[in-house]
C-alpha cells in the first residue's frame, strides 16, 4: 500500500516539474522569439532521432544476447517438421533483418541528414516511376521466395500421414487433455458425445456397440503424460468437448485447434526422446508441454499436458500395462448391476470410487 | 435552414452567393451546439473526447493485467479495495484478468482506434478538406455519434454487473462466448458486448455511408478526385472497407445471439459441458471465426489507413516536399482495400482448415506486403531531400513509419502458414499486432491530434510536453513490445497469466517485470498527454495566423476558428494537387492558387 502511494507521488511530483517547466519554456519561447527556440529544438529533436536509431539498433542486439538463450533455437526443434518451420523462419528472419536494418536506418538518417538548416531548400521530387517500379518489383521477388518456400514445406506438414504412423487420440475439454490409444488393432472405435459419462468410465463416449474401440486405451492427461515413440510418426487426433482449445507443442513447433463437433488431425515425428532432450539441455526437469493456445476460459493458463518421447520398447512396455477402457467400464457395469440386482440401494458414489482405483490398477 | 440550403451548392460544385456570417445567426443553445450538434467539427471532437475517455479506460485495464504478468506471486492491496470479490486478496483472479484482457481489447480496437481515430478525423477533415461545408447528411452523422454513445453506455455498463463483462477475448469466438456455463464472462456480460457492439456497428455504417457520399459528391469546384489530400482517400477507403464488411460482422453476431438465446445451432455442435451434454448438433464453430475474420482484418486496416493517410500528409508538410508517389499510395490504398477482403482466413491456419485453401491464403497475404512495402519507401522518400521540421506531430508521424515497418516485418513471419504453425496464439502474435495496429495507429492519432489541434480549438497544444510524450512513447513502445516477439519464439501461449507451472515458459520472470514497469511509466505519460489535450482547449497559446503549418489544404482557408458551415464566404475553388511543396522556388502554393502560366508541370 505504501509503495502504491509512493510510486503515485513520485509520478504525480514528476508530472508537476515537467508541467512547470513545460510552461516556462513556452513563455521563453515566446519572449525570445518563436522562431528561434523552434529552430533549436529542431536540432535537439534531430539529433535525438540519431541517437535514438544508434541506441535502438544497439538495444535490439542487447535484446537479442540476453534472450536468446531462452527462446526456442532456430533449427533445436525436435521433430521432422519442426525442422521446417525453424528453416523456414530462418530464411524469412534473413530476408526481413536486412529490410528491417535498411528501412529504419535510412528513415533515421534522413530525418537527421535532412532536418530543416538554413539555406537548406527542399527538393521538388514528386514522383518516379523507375523507382516505384524498383521497390515493387524487388519485395514481390523476395516474397514470391518466401511463399514458395512456404507452400512446399506446409504441404509436407499437412499432406498424410504415412501409413505405418500411429495413432494417438487427444481430447481438450475445460482445462484437462484426455488421450486414447486405438489398442492392438490399430483402430480407434466410435464415439459419440451423448454416451459421455465419466461415473459409468465411459469419459469420451465411446460406443461399446463399436468392436474397434473394445480395445482403445483411454489415458487421463491429468495423471499420465502422453507417450511417444521416438523416431516414429504420429498421427494425432484432436477433439474438443466443451469450448475450442488448442494442442501447442512448442518444441515440435506443432500446433492445431482441437473444435468440438469437428474432429482435426496432425502429424509429426519426434526426434529426440525425453531422456536425451534432458542431458541435451542440462535441466532434469525436463519434459515435453502440451500447452492449450486457445483461450477456453478461466482455467486456460493451467490446461496443461506432458508427453515423454521414448523408444519402441519402453513404449511397448508402458502400453501393456494399460487395460482397455471397455473392460473398466464394463466391470464397473458388472458390480452396480450386481449390487442394484441384490437389491442393495444404488452404489454410493464412495463404494463405486473404491471400485474404480482398484480397477485401474 | 440556411447552411442546408448551403450543402446543396456545395453538392453541385461551389458556392454561388455570397453571405458573410454562416453559423451566427440562428441562435445556439448549449444542447444545439455541444450535445446535439450537426456540426461536424463539434462532433468530431465529440468522437475525439468520448475516444480519449476510452482510451484512458482500456490503458488503465492493460496497467491492471500487466502487473498480474509482471508480478504474479505479488499481492496489491489496493486492487481489492477497488474491485473487491474480483482481486481478493489483491490477486487478479483469472476470471477478472480474462476480463480485462477482453475488454481492453474491444475497446482499443473498436472504440478508441476505429470510432475514436477514423470519427474524429473523418468528421474533421473530409468537409474541411474537400471543401464542403458539412457533411452529406449532418443528421445521420450526429446519429452516428449517438449510436456510437449508445454503445459505448452498454459497454461501460457491463463492466458494473454482477457476473461482469464479456471475457472470452476481443474476438469471442464460440462455443466460449456462446455458453454461459463455459464461463462467467459469457452470461449476461456476453449479451451486453453483443447488443453494444451491434449499436457501434449500425454507428460505424451511418458514418461510413456518410463519409462516402460526402466525399464522391461534395468536393468543392475544381477539386476531382485526384486533387484530393491523401488523407481523405485514406479515410475513403477506411469507409468503404467498413461499410462492406461491419455488416459481417453484424451477421456473426446475430447468429450468436441466436445460440445464446433461441437454442440454435449455428456454431454449436457436440458439446459436452459441466457434466452435460447438450442437444445442439450439426453446427460449426468455427463458421464464427470466418464470419468474424471477414470483418476483422479489414478492420485492422479500418485502424491503420486513417493513420496512413495522416502520416502521409504530416510528412509531406513537415518535410516541405511533395508526398513521393501519390499515384503509388493511392494505389497500394486500393489494393490493400481489396486484398485486405483475400485474407482473412491467416488467422486460421491451424483451426482445421484444408491445407490447399491454407495455401491460396498465404499467397494473398504476402501479397498484401507488396503495398505496404511501396508505402515505406514512398515515405523514406518523400523526407529525403526534405526540409524537416520537427513538430511533435511530425515526430509521431515519424515514429508511425518506424513502427510500421517493425510490424509489418512480423507480419512476413505470421503469413506465412508454415511458421505460423509454430507462431499462432504465441506472444509473437501479440507483439505483431501491437507493433504494427495498436501502437503505430496510437501513433497516428497523436500525430493527426498535435497537427489538427489548432484547427479544433483555435490553440496549440504546449510543445514541451508533447515532446516528453513522444520520446517517453516510442522509447516505451519499443521497451514492450520488442522483447515480446521473444517469449512468443520461446511458443509462450497467449493470454496466460501466470506461467510458473510451465516448465518451457516460466523463464521471463524479470522480462515481464520490466515491461510492467515501463508500461506504468508509458501510461503515466498518456495522462500527461491527456491533461496537455484539455488544459490547452482552455489555456493553450492562441493561433495566430490561418495557416500555422503552412499547408496547401483547404482547411487552413477558413478562419482560425470556423463555424457551423466552415468559410464565412465562398467556397474556394481549387486549382491544383494538395503537394505543391517547395515547387519553383516557393515554400509552398495553396490548393486554391491558380496555375500560373510559366510553372513548371510534373
Ligand atoms: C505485412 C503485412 C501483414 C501481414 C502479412 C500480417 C499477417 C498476420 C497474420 C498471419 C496474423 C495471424 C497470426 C496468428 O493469429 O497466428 C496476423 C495477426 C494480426 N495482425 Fe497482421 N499482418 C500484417 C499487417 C498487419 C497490419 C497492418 C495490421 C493492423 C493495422 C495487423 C493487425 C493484426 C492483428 C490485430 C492481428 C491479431 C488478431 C488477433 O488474433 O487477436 N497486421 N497478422
Ligand atoms: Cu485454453
Ligand atoms: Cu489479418
Amino acid at each position: 500500500m505504501t509503495t502504491t502511494f509512493f510510486i503515485i507521488a513520485i509520478l504525480v511530483l514528476g508530472f508537476l516539474i515537467t508541467f512547470q517547466i513545460a510552461k516556462a519554456s513556452e513563455y521563453v519561447a515566446v519572449i525570445r522569439g518563436e522562431e528561434k527556440s523552434r529552430k533549436q529544438t529542431n536540432k535537439i529533436n534531430a539529433f535525438l532521432l540519431l541517437v535514438f536509431l544508434i541506441v535502438g539498433m544497439f538495444g535490439v542486439y542487447y535484446c537479442n544476447v540476453k534472450l536468446e538463450g531462452k527462446i526456442l533455437k532456430f533449427g533445436s526443434a525436435d521433430s521432422d517438421h519442426g525442422l521446417l518451420v525453424d528453416q523456414m523462419m530462418k530464411y524469412t528472419l534473413i530476408a526481413t533483418g536486412i529490410v528491417f536494418v535498411l528501412t529504419q536506418v535510412l528513415l533515421f538518417w534522413y530525418c537527421f541528414k535532412y532536418q530543416e538548416k538554413e539555406n537548406q531548400k527542399a527538393y521538388f521530387f514528386p514522383h518516379s516511376n523507375k523507382l516505384e517500379l524498383i521497390w515493387t518489383a524487388v519485395p514481390a521477388i523476395i516474397l514470391t521466395v518466401l511463399v514458395t518456400f512456404g507452400i512446399v514445406y506446409w504441404y509436407r506438414i499437412t499432406g498424410p500421414a504415412p501409413k505405418e504412423a500411429m495413432t494417438v487420440e487427444i481430447v481438450g475439454s475445460q482445462f484437462k487433455w484426455e488421450y486414447r490409444y486405438p489398442g492392438p488393432d490399430k483402430e480407434l472405435g466410435q464415439k459419440y458425445y451423448k454416451k459421455i459419462d465419466p461415473s459409468a468410465m465411459n469419459p469420451l463416449g465411446q460406443v461399446w456397440e463399436d468392436q474397434l474401440g473394445h480395445d482403445d486405451i483411454y489415458i487421463n492427461g491429468q495423471d499420465e503424460p502422453m507417450h511417444l515413440v521416438v523416431n516414429k510418426p504420429v498421427k494425432l487426433v484432436i477433439n474438443a468437448k466443451d469450448v475450442i482449445h488448442d494442442v501447442g507443442l512448442a518444441h515440435f513447433r506443432m500446433k492445431m485447434d482441437a473444435v468440438p463437433g469437428t474432429p482435426t488431425t496432425m502429424w509429426f515425428t519426434p526426434t529426440k526422446t525425453t531422456a536425451e532432450k534432458i542431458k541435451e539441455t542440462g535441466n532434469p526437469d525436463f519434459v515435453y508441454e502440451i500447452s492449450c493456445d486457445q483461450m477456453c476460459g478461466s482455467g486456460h493458463t493451467n490446461m496443461r499436458g506432458t508427453i515423454v518421447v521414448e523408444t519402441q520398447e519402453a513404449f511397448d512396455q508402458w502400453i501393456a500395462s494399460k487395460k482397455p477402457q471397455y473392460k473398466i467400464a464394463m466391470e464397473v457395469k458388472r458390480v452396480a448391476d450386481s449390487t442394484a440386482a441384490a437389491g442393495v440401494a444404488p452404489v454410493a458414489p464412495v463404494a463405486k470410487d473404491t471400485v474404480i482405483a482398484q480397477l485401474k490398477h | 435552414m440556411s447552411h442546408a440550403a448551403h450543402i446543396e451548392h456545395s453538392a453541385v460544385g461551389f458556392d454561388s452567393h455570397h453571405d458573410g456570417d454562416h453559423g451566427h445567426h440562428h441562435k445556439e443553445t448549449f444542447l444545439t451546439k455541444y450535445v446535439f450538434s450537426q456540426d461536424h467539427k463539434m462532433i468530431a471532437k465529440q468522437f475525439l473526447i468520448t475516444g480519449i475517455i476510452w482510451a484512458f479506460i482500456g490503458g488503465l485495464f492493460s496497467v491492471l493485467f500487466r502487473l498480474q504478468l509482471g508480478f504474479p506471486d505479488q499481492s496489491f492491496p489496493i486492487l481489492e479495495t477497488f474491485f473487491g470479490q474480483w482481486a481478493e486478496g489483491g490477486k487478479i483472479k483469472p476470471d477478472f484478468y480474462y476480463a480485462l484482457v477482453t475488454m481492453h481489447g474491444t475497446v482499443l480496437v473498436f472504440f478508441v482506434l476505429t470510432a475514436g481515430l477514423s470519427g474524429t478525423f473523418a468528421n474533421l477533415l473530409i468537409p474541411l478538406q474537400v471543401g464542403a461545408r458539412d457533411m452529406a447528411s449532418p443528421l445521420m452523422n450526429m446519429l452516428s455519434y449517438w449510436f456510437f454513445f449508445a454503445a459505448s453506455i452498454v459497454m461501460l455498463a457491463s463492466l458494473f454487473i454482477q457476473t461482469g463483462p464479456a471475457s472470452g477475448g476481443w474476438t469471442a469466438y464460440p462455443p466460449l462466448s456462446a455458453l454461459g456455463q463455459a464461463s462467467i464472462g459469457s452470461k449476461a456480460g456476453m449479451d451486453m458486448w453483443i447488443i453494444g457492439m451491434a449499436l457501434f456497428i449500425v454507428s460505424q455504417l451511418l458514418a461510413g455511408l456518410n463519409y462516402i457520399s460526402t466525399i464522391l459528391n461534395m468536393r468543392t469546384k475544381g477539386m476531382a478526385m485526384t486533387r484530393l489530400p491523401l488523407t481523405v482517400w485514406a479515410l475513403f477507403f477506411t469507409a468503404v472497407l467498413g461499410v462492406l464488411s461491419f455488416p459481417v460482422l453484424l451477421s456473426g453476431a446475430v447468429l450468436l445471439i441466436f445460440d445464446r438465446t433461441l437454442g440454435t445451432s449455428f456454431y454449436l455442435s457436440d458439446i459436452f459441458i459441466a457434466g452435460e451434454a447438450l442437444p445442439n448438433e450439426g453446427g460449426s464453430a468455427i463458421l464464427y471465426q470466418h464470419l468474424f475474420w471477414f470483418l476483422g482484418h479489414p478492420e485492422v486496416y479500418i485502424i491503420l489507413l486513417p493513420a496512413m493517410g495522416m502520416v502521409s500528409e504530416i510528412l509531406s508538410i513537415n518535410s516541405r516536399k511533395p508526398i513521393f508517389g501519390y499515384m503509388a499510395m493511392l494505389g497500394s490504398m486500393f489494393a490493400i482495400c481489396i486484398l485486405a477482403f483475400l485474407v482473412w482466413a491467416h488467422h486460421m491456419f491451424v483451426t482445421g482448415l484444408n491445407p490447399f485453401l491454407g495455401s491460396v491464403f498465404v499467397l494473398l497475404t504476402l501479397l498484401i506486403a507488396v503495398p505496404s512495402a511501396i508505402k515505406v519507401f514512398n515515405w523514406l522518400t518523400t523526407l529525403w531531400r526534405g526540409s524537416i521540421r520537427f513538430t511533435p506531430a511530425m515526430l509521431f508521424a515519424i515514429g508511425f513509419v518506424s513502427l510500421f515497418i517493425s510490424g509489418g516485418l512480423t507480419g512476413i513471419f505470421l503469413g506465412n502458414s508454415t511458421i505460423d504453425i509454430h507462431l499462432h496464439d504465441t506472444m509473437f502474435v501479440v507483439a505483431h499486432f501491437h507493433i504494427v495496429m495498436g501502437v503505430a495507429s496510437m501513433f497516428g492519432m497523436f500525430a493527426g491530434i498535435y497537427h489538427w489541434f489548432p484547427k479544433m480549438y483555435g490553440r496549440y497544444m504546449n510543445n514541451t510536453l508533447a515532446y516528453v510524450h513522444f520520446w517517453v512513447t516510442i522509447v516505451g513502445a519499443y521497451l514492450i513490445f520488442w522483447p515480446i516477439h521473444y517469449q512468443g519464439l520461446a511458443g509462450m501461449p497467449r493470454r496466460y497469466l501466470d506461467k510458473s507451472q510451465w516448465v518451457n515458459f516460466s523463464q521471463f520472470h524479470e522480462l515481464d517485470a520490466m515491461i510492467t514497469i515501463v508500461t506504468i511509466i508509458v501510461f503515466a505519460v498518456q495522462l500527461m498527454f491527456i491533461f496537455n489535450f484539455f488544459y490547452s482547449i482552455f489555456k493553450g497559446r492562441k493561433v495566430t495566423t490561418l495557416n500555422p503549418w503552412k499547408a496547401t489544404t483547404l482547411e487552413w482557408t477558413t478562419p482560425i476558428n470556423p463555424g457551423h458551415g466552415n468559410w464565412d464566404g465562398e467556397i474556394p475553388e481549387v486549382h491544383r494537387w494538395a503537394y505543391d511543396y517547395s515547387k519553383d522556388g516557393r515554400d509552398f502554393i495553396p490548393q486554391t492558387e491558380p496555375v500560373s502560366e510559366n510553372e513548371s508541370t510534373h
